[in-house]
């Protein structure tokens, strides 16, 4: 446990911290953007999925399929040398971000089709008898009713993304993982290998456990309120 | 012209064989009620009226359209509402925004408009005072109630309705019955599918007996109740009637 009660290892983190907080915020812009991506793939897919045309749910099955079956880390190294070798690498944040979205994005699909299968039947007959067109009786109907179905599991896929943004390390990232390890092992920084990781974990630590609570929370109170509404029926 | 009209319907699920070539018309401001024991295609049958299933073969025609994937919507948002054994009531939306979703959204009326109207067949069905309650709060014949004042909003010339009263304690039945016997005064096209055969007799123009997934014997409440021809459909009412 090199340094862990080293004074000298806590200080050079102190005067480093710079690289931490450079670390947190790309972290985040990417875990961000990512996450616009990943939404908006999310209810693309998830709505195909849903759809009663065959075509669509097929293309949205294989995505969710291929992406959910294959290692994140492969689908980095693969999307960051595929496009590099094509001619325009983007750059790293991009491709992070894009990976990330794509990846997370396979994800969101299956909680939105989740929380749409979730809404009765009678619900997209009563719209269907009405005349309203698929998208209409989604935005007006079904979307608001699944919302408390899917809030849940999206903000625990929306952690896990977070703590996902480490496995840029394998592209040679600049997110708080890649940060710390390349702070660790610096000519000038390294060293300090356990209070650089501890202070890392924490970091991610105080950004998703608050997270994860209001996801468990938000769980917690739809458990009870549907066992009162069945309680109610009976 | 026909109101209704399917025309060599068929319908398949799977292997299952649901509805046999059904031929069936249905005229302007006519009251037809269907019967026949559970899964002879009473559902089934009026669900094709509204393309809520589509038929495996056959046509389906509305106010002289032919239906087809592509127009449904627009025909049946035109034409049709429908009324469920469940009531299907929308249950994040107050009563009132229940009866003026379709209206604002889809019949291009404003608020006011939509409110107005939805005020007025709330007195049709007696519940004016639930407007800004939620559905999950009424009765089951309030919100039935509630389901026909949404249909009646859209101001559809074809109501279908699919065992209504089914899912309803049986002191609540009969208040929404009546709704339906005030309904029938006015010209609107009425598909009833149901086993109350009091209503029946009193309500409808014709009566239509199926088995098996085809029609098996139609006519009039009189005929229907007095003399009827085939031995299933004599069956069939000494079970219910008792
Ligand atoms: N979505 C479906 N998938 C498979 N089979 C179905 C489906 N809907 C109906 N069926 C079958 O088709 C047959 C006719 O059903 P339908 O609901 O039209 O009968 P029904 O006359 O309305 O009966 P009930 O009085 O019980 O409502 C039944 O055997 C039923 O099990
Ligand atoms: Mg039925």
């Amino acid at each position: 446990m090199s340094g862990l009660l080293s004074a000298r290892a806590w200080n050079k983190i102190w005067v480093y911290r710079g690289t931490f907080i450079l670390g947190l915020g790309n972290t985040l812009k990417t875990a961000a953007i990512a996450l616009l991506l990943a939404l908006f793939l999310g209810i693309v897919f998830g709505l195909m999925a849903t759809s009663n045309k065959k075509i669509l749910k097929t293309i949205s099955r294989v995505y969710v399929e291929v992406i959910q079956n294959t290692p994140i880390l492969l689908q980095m190294c693969f999307l960051y040398y595929a496009l590099a070798f094509s001619g325009h690498s983007p750059g790293i944040i991009i491709t992070g971000i894009l990976a990330l979205g794509i990846y997370t994005g396979a994800y969101m699909a299956e909680v939105i089709r989740a929380g749409i299968e979730a809404v009765p039947r009678g619900q997209f007959e009563a719209a269907g008898a009405q005349g309203f067109s698929y998208i209409s009786m989604m935005f007006y109907i079904i979307i608001p009713q699944s919302i408390k179905v899917i809030l849940p599991p999206m903000t625990n896929t929306i952690v896990n993304m977070i703590k996902n943004t480490s496995c840029l390390y394998i592209v040679g990232g600049a997110d708080l993982l890649s940060l710390t390890y390349s702070f660790v092992t610096g000519e000038n920084t390294g060293g300090s290998y356990a209070p650089a990781y501890i202070v890392c974990g924490v970091i991610f630590f105080i950004i998703c456990f608050p997270l994860s609570t209001i996801a468990s929370t938000w769980e917690n109170t739809l458990k009870k309120r549907e066992r009162r509404s069945v309680l109610n029926k009976v | 012209m026909a109101m209704i009209k399917l025309e060599n319907v068929n319908k398949y699920f799977g292997d299952l064989h649901v509805l046999k070539n059904v031929n069936l018309e249905v005229k302007e401001g006519e009251k037809l009620v269907i019967i026949g024991p559970s899964g002879s295609g009473k559902s089934t049958t009026v669900r094709c009226m509204n393309y809520l299933e589509t038929p495996s073969s056959g046509h389906v025609y509305i106010n002289g359209h032919l239906l087809t994937a592509a127009n449904k919507t627009r025909v049946i948002r035109e034409n049709a509402s429908m009324v469920f054994q469940q009531f299907n009531l929308y249950p994040h939306m107050t009563v009132l925004k229940n009866l003026t979703l379709a209206p604002t959204k889809l019949h291009h009326k404003s608020k006011k408009e939509a409110e107005e109207l939805a005020y007025h067949y709330l007195e049709v069905v007696g519940l004016k005072d639930k407007a800004h309650v939620y559905p999950s709060t009424l009765s089951g014949g309030q919100q039935q109630r509630i389901a026909i004042a949404r249909a009646l909003c859209c101001e559809s010339r074809i109501i279908l309705f699919d065992e209504p009263t089914s899912a309803l304690d049986p002191e609540t039945i009969q208040e929404v019955l009546d709704v339906m016997i005030k309904l029938a005064k006015e010209n609107i096209t009425m598909v009833v599918v149901t086993h109350e055969m009091g209503f029946a007799r009193q309500v409808a123009d014709r009566i239509v007996f199926m088995a098996d997934g085809e029609i098996i014997e139609e006519g009039t409440p009189d005929h229907f109740f007095n003399n009827p021809e085939s031995d299933r459909v004599r069956q069939f009412l000494g079970k219910i009637i008792r």
